[in-house]
């Protein structure tokens, strides 16, 4: 059981059967999800919590907060969830490659 | 309070029989279990020790499985949504899901379908939408095998009544 993914549902209730364990996972899943899921999620506060929360990356949560209050939606707010993720995760990986490699 | 009975002709275990006394009784016990054996003797002309043999014979025999108190919960001052729950799940976990759902206290009532695809069918009850969500979110959607999740809130209730005694014989004389 993956108890800490994060389940991508469109209403209450009504789970799509799309999951991710990890921001990496959660990046692919934001490209083919519902764009009805996003919108749900993003005005429960649903994705702040579970990247504040389980994955613990606080800064990550606040940019996505900032999505929420300007009230974006539709293909805009997919692609600029798909913006921030990534450019985070592009971040983190370079940052453990400088670790890894001894600076 | 109610009798739960069930309605077969023959246990499959001891080959019991239930003759028309006996589905007198139950149909009794069904409007009201607290009924002494007396009264139902009275109802029915014969004597309150023959209802007890009868009603030992039932139990023993797995026709009355259980006598229950049914709880207004409105009344009681608990605020419950009621909602139906649709799971798809792989069908290698399907059986395993609904043995899972069964042991959760917000479910009450599961049970397999095959129309296009076998599916799950559970009935939910939560004290608000908020915590209906979380309950589906975090028990049901991580269990493995579980493909997809359809969930209908009851928004005003017709009609709910437990099978009962005799009502097989109502079926035919369905009146528009």
């Amino acid at each position: 059981m993956r108890e800490e993914a994060f389940y991508f549902f469109t209403s209450i209730g009504n789970y799509t059967g799309v999951s991710a364990a990890s921001l990496d996972e959660f990046l692919q899943r934001i490209k083919d999800v519902d764009i009805k899921s996003l919108e749900f999620h993003l005005f429960r506060e649903d994705f702040e919590k579970w990247i504040s929360q389980t994955l613990g990356d606080s800064r990550l949560a606040e940019d996505i907060k900032n999505v929420r209050i300007q009230k974006i939606v539709g293909n805009t707010l997919q692609d600029r969830l798909y913006f921030l993720i990534s450019r985070r995760l592009k971040e983190l990986k370079g940052a453990s490659a400088r670790l890894s490699g001894g600076f | 309070m109610t009798a739960v009975g069930f309605d077969w002709m023959k246990s499959k275990s001891q080959e019991i029989c239930l003759d028309d006394l006996d589905r007198q009784i139950l149909r009794l016990l069904q409007e009201n279990a607290k009924q002494t054996y007396s009264e139902i003797g009275a109802k029915l002309n014969v004597a309150h020790s023959t209802v007890y043999d009868r009603i030992q014979k039932m139990e023993h025999g797995g026709f009355i499985t259980k006598y229950e108190a049914m709880v207004d919960a409105e009344r009681m001052g608990i605020p419950l949504i009621t909602a139906q729950m649709t799971i798809t799940a792989d069908p290698k976990e399907t059986e395993n899901i609904a043995v899972k759902m069964t042991r959760f206290g917000q479910v009450l009532e599961v049970s397999t379908s095959f129309s296009e695809e076998l599916v799950i069918i559970a009935k939910v009850v939560a004290k608000d939408q908020g915590e209906l969500h979380s309950f589906i979110a975090r028990s049901v959607a991580p269990l493995p095998g579980v493909l997809r999740i359809r969930t209908a809130i009851v928004t005003k209730k017709y009609k709910e009544e437990r099978f009962s005694v005799g009502q097989d014989k109502k079926f035919s004389r369905l009146k528009e």
